[in-house]
């Protein structure tokens, strides 16, 4: 049986209907049409679809989308203001952090969250939040450049 | 059937569900990710249980504490008194999953999957934490030693519900550690872990307590190994014999993650450490809770 409910994604409210087993992911992807966060794994290993979730971190794959109803939800897209990439996202082109760009999504949400929390984490507290965001390109090493820089450019 | 989906907004909501046979979910890290993983399809009637606000906070008072079944990893990590005086606990929350997992993943979820491998459960048994129950016909207390029956199991009817877990105080001068033998630091599952909590009086152990997890069909405790570190001084060999009785103590599975007998040598490794861990904190030693203590602002915990 299908339930009415409301998402909020990237400030913006969606009337949907959803399954009770359909994902969040699925939901932003296939009903509202906003395909940054991506699915590698579909079940909570790689983070390729993380979102921020009333502010905090989401495997969003493997979260139901009607528990998010009323929530507000946070995606790749919703980053940026406007044209204006974030520090997080110029430090992460500069510092060779991007490659085939799939991880990237989750990537930015994961070090978002993480950079809230602690405006200038150390290289261990930047590798431990990034540990549920599995990159096959890039070997890890432009990406926690990337993030400790953009914290300290925006310290 | 229909699937069908519900949110509680009370306890009495959620167990009037899980009475016309709702499966109650939390945090879904666990219920969620098992579908996903084809370990058991999502169940046809779902309670979403997130968002009673009963449900939620750790409450510390004289007798102990009293955490709400839907407190996070996350929120008992950052929480001055568990790292000061439950600290195994804290050990065990730290490094569930990964910052994802810790801050939608609950307690009340990691104990009701009754997973042989979860974390949190070797520091509840070993602090002497029950699990408050709530049914249509009432409240009961079950202490953690009698909960978990089996490998996902448990003596909770499916008609029930966790509502919370009271955690009494320690005595002073108790110190306790979660060690848990991994391949990765964050997103994993114990191989093998041990969680030891000694109590001091004086120079020798006046009580202790130690439990396995990933290396029986339960968590449980090995009254042995406690019986060779009370009444000793704590020096290293009664620490060796007592990392040796809880390796004899244990009956390990072959599996994916490491064979029975590496799971038993690594037993008595990781006593070891987990007992030497509990002895330096009950003797006020600072021994860092893992995951990086600096990672969780407004901790107070000195940066390296
Ligand atoms: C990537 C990843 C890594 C993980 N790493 C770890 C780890 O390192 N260590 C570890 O221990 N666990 C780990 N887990 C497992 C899981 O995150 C934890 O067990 C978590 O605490 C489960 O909580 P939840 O609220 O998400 O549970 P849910 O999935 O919501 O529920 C789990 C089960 O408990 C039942 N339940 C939940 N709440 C109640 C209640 N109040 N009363 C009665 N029944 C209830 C549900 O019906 C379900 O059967 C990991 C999971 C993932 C996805
Ligand atoms: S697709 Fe969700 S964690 Fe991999
Ligand atoms: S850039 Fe390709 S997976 Fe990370």
């Amino acid at each position: 049986m299908k339930t009415a409910a409301t998402l909020t994604v990237n400030g913006a409210a969606y009337p949907v209907e959803l399954d009770p087993h359909l994902s969040l992911l699925d939901a932003v992807r296939d009903l509202i049409g906003l395909t940054g966060s991506k699915e590698g794994c579909d079940d909570s290993e790689c983070g390729a679809c993380m979102m921020l979730l009333d502010g905090k971190p989401v495997n969003s794959c493997s979260y139901l989308a009607l528990q998010a109803d009323g929530r507000d939800v946070t995606t790749v897209e919703g980053l940026a203001e406007g044209d204006e990439l974030t520090p997080l996202q110029r430090a992460l082109l500069e510092h060779g952090g991007v490659q085939c760009g799939f991880c990237t999504p989750g990537m930015l949400i994961s070090a978002t969250a993480l950079l809230r929390e602690h405006p200038d984490p150390s290289e261990e507290d930047v590798r431990i939040a990034l540990s549920g965001n599995l990159c096959r390109c890039t070997g890890y090493d432009g990406i926690v450049r990337a993030v400790r820089s953009a914290a300290r450019s925006s310290a | 059937m229909t699937r069908t989906f519900t949110t509680a907004a009370t306890v009495e909501d959620a167990i009037e569900a899980l009475g016309s046979g709702a499966r109650p979910i939390a945090g879904g890290t666990d219920l969620v990710v098992g579908a996903r993983q084809g370990k058991a399809s999502l169940p046809e009637a779902i309670v979403a249980i997130d968002r009673i606000a009963s449900l939620g906070g750790i409450v510390e008072g004289e007798d102990g504490l009293r955490l709400g079944a839907l407190v996070t990893h996350e929120e008992i990590v950052a929480n001055d008194v568990v790292r000061a005086r439950f600290t195994a606990l804290a050990d065990a929350s730290a490094i569930v999953g990964s910052h994802a997992t810790r801050a939608h993943g609950t307690i009340g979820g990691n104990v009701m999957n009754a997973s042989p491998a979860m974390d949190t459960g070797g520091p509840l048994l070993c602090f002497d934490a029950s699990a408050r129950i709530r049914s249509t016909w009432g409240e009961r207390e079950v202490p953690l030693d009698q909960l978990w029956t089996g490998p996902g199991t448990t003596a909770v009817d499916p008609r029930e519900l966790l509502v919370g877990i009271d955690v009494p105080a320690p005595i002073p001068a108790t110190g306790s550690s979660y060690v848990r033998l991994e391949y990765r630091r964050q997103m994993e599952i114990a191989v093998v872990g041990v969680t030891a909590v000694v109590r001091l009086d004086g120079g020798s152990i006046a009580d202790a307590r130690v439990a396995i997890t990933a290396l029986a069909p339960t968590i449980r405790r090995v009254p042995d190994a406690e019986a060779v570190l009370i009444g000793s001084d704590g020096a290293a060999d009664g620490i060796a014999a007592a990392a040796r009785a809880t390796a004899a103590g244990s009956s390990p599975i072959d599996d994916v993650r490491g064979s029975a007998a590496y799971r038993a040598a690594m037993a008595e490794v990781i006593a070891g450490r987990a007992i030497s861990a509990a002895l330096a904190r009950a003797r006020g030693e600072h021994v860092e809770i893992p995951a990086s203590s600096s990672t969780y602002a407004g901790l107070g915990g000195a940066r390296a």
